[in-house]
């Protein structure tokens, strides 16, 4: 049984969320709850904030706040290459289906910093498809998707972006695709050429392009299950006839109310194929 | 009017670093059929190893032992492994999420992320367990539990493999009781009974 504070708090956070969505239109009120609470307890530790209802008030009075607020309700952090299976499935088994289109539409959703972004124009550029390709890259987060654009990284970062990208089946080396200087490695600018940056919440905006693969992974354990089958809804109206959509290793659409519409295409690595009679 | 107090808002968890299999050996084959509590562990695990845990005492366990699933209910008389690389933590409706999170202490899956969520769901029907490791991760974990109102329970340090996360556990949580592997087995045995 919970404590009256516990539902208090509980209480206060949706609050908090009310007021960030009435105020600016930020929509979280459809992530799951112990997540939140958790990077929400961060932030509100770090503004100073004995409560919640502290920094609800903040947040509708200082108009600079949610700006700020904003990194802890996002998750910011991710790899190029995460999960080399899943590039490795692509590689060997979707990439020969998209051979076959004249022209291709990837939607990445919530890119964050780029990290999947690039792993995937990379992964196009090695299989020969990257120049009839256009790229979407999607995050709710502004800022985020500015430092998705810039293409920065810590240096220490890349040992591990080449040991993912070597078990992925890269083709060359990964740091042919980036200048190295002052503890940073910057991405090839060649490589944002074909790349659409795009402010969008798939919690709260309409369907984007006509895509022949969207991948959006670590994005919907986030969120609950109403908005999981919102943004799944949307992909599948997003993706063209026999489409392909990628999820996290640990996300499933067992649960959807959109399985029906969708295809197992690799099962291990949360590859799916929109069914053909829709 | 509080709702009735019901079997679905009491759980266990538990947490281990280095030592863990041995550890986990003496407590999960212990509890019998029909125990009626989930049982929540989180391991410190290598970010690209799949040590098969949930088959490994599936083969060992009366009861059914699986991966946790985001999104998936918690279900009583269940063991549920926290899987690599991901943290776990148990929402207010009781079913788990999933979280790529940083790592916490330099681990993902994280002791405090499973528990401090946990106490927030089930409050005074939570039993935390800390175990052996080699890290404080848990410490900070199992004070939340004990604030909620819950059980507290740490391996002795000197039976453990990896004596600092049972020691860090017990400074930060001066209401926990320290107890060897057997003891603990037997007074989450005996947990459904007395609650």
């Amino acid at each position: 049984m919970k404590s009256l504070p516990s539902r208090t708090e509980e209480i206060e956070l949706h609050l908090l969320l009310e007021a960030i969505y009435l105020r600016y239109h930020h929509d979280f009120r459809g992530y799951s709850v112990a997540s939140l609470k958790r990077r929400l307890t961060q932030a509100r530790q770090h503004f100073g904030c004995e409560t919640f209802s502290q920094l609800q008030d903040r947040v509708l009075r200082d108009e600079g706040m949610v700006s700020r607020l904003l990194p802890y309700l996002t998750v910011q952090v991710s790899e190029m290459f995460r999960d080399p299976s899943y590039f490795r499935a692509l590689r060997e088994k979707v990439i020969p289906h998209l051979r076959t289109y004249p022209s291709l539409k990837v939607w990445i959703a919530g890119c964050s910093q780029g990290e999947e972004l690039y792993s995937m124009v990379i992964l196009f550029r090695e299989e020969g498809l990257e120049n009839r390709t256009i790229f979407y890259a999607t995050d709710i987060n502004s800022t985020a998707l500015a430092a998705a654009e810039a293409g920065v990284y810590d240096l220490d970062r890349i040992a591990l972006f080449t040991a993912n990208h070597q078990k992925s089946g890269g083709k060359g080396s990964l740091s042919d695709h980036f200048t190295t200087g002052y503890g940073r490695a910057v991405i090839d600018k060649s490589l944002r050429q074909r790349v659409v940056f795009s402010d969008h919440s798939l919690a709260s905006d309409a369907v984007f392009a006509e895509a022949h693969l969207v991948s959006c992974r670590n994005v919907l354990i986030y969120f609950t299950r109403p908005l999981q089958d919102r943004a799944v809804g949307l992909f599948q109206d997003s993706l063209v006839r026999r489409g392909f959509l990628g999820l996290g290793s640990k996300e499933s659409l067992r649960f959807s109310e959109h399985a029906g519409d969708f295809e197992e295409f690799d099962r291990k690595e949360r590859i799916y194929q929109r069914s053909a009679d829709r | 009017m509080i709702a009735e107090e019901s079997i679905n808002e009491s759980a266990v968890v538990i947490g281990a670093s280095v030592g863990a299999i041995g550890a986990l050996s003496a407590i999960l084959p212990a509890l019998p059929a029909g125990y009626p509590l989930p049982v929540l562990v989180v391991v410190h695990i290598p970010p690209d190893r799949d040590t098969g845990l949930p088959a490994l005492f599936a083969a060992r366990c009366a009861l059914p032992v699986k991966e946790a699933e985001d999104k998936e209910p918690v279900r009583p008389g269940t063991i549920y492994f926290a899987p690599p690389n991901y943290h776990l933590l148990v929402e207010p409706d009781f079913t788990f999420a999933l979280s790529v999170d940083d790592p916490v202490m330099y681990s993902r899956p994280a002791l405090d992320v499973l528990f401090e969520s946990a106490a927030d769901a089930y409050g005074n029907g939570l039993c935390g367990v800390v175990l052996t490791g080699a890290s404080a991760d848990g410490a900070r974990g199992l004070r939340a539990v004990a604030a909620a109102g819950g059980r507290a329970l740490v391996q002795t340090p000197e039976t453990a493999e990896g004596e600092i996360m049972p020691r860090a556990a017990l400074d930060a949580c001066p209401l926990a009781r320290a107890l060897d592997l057997g003891d603990i087995a037997r007074e989450l045995i005996q947990l459904p009974s007395s609650t």
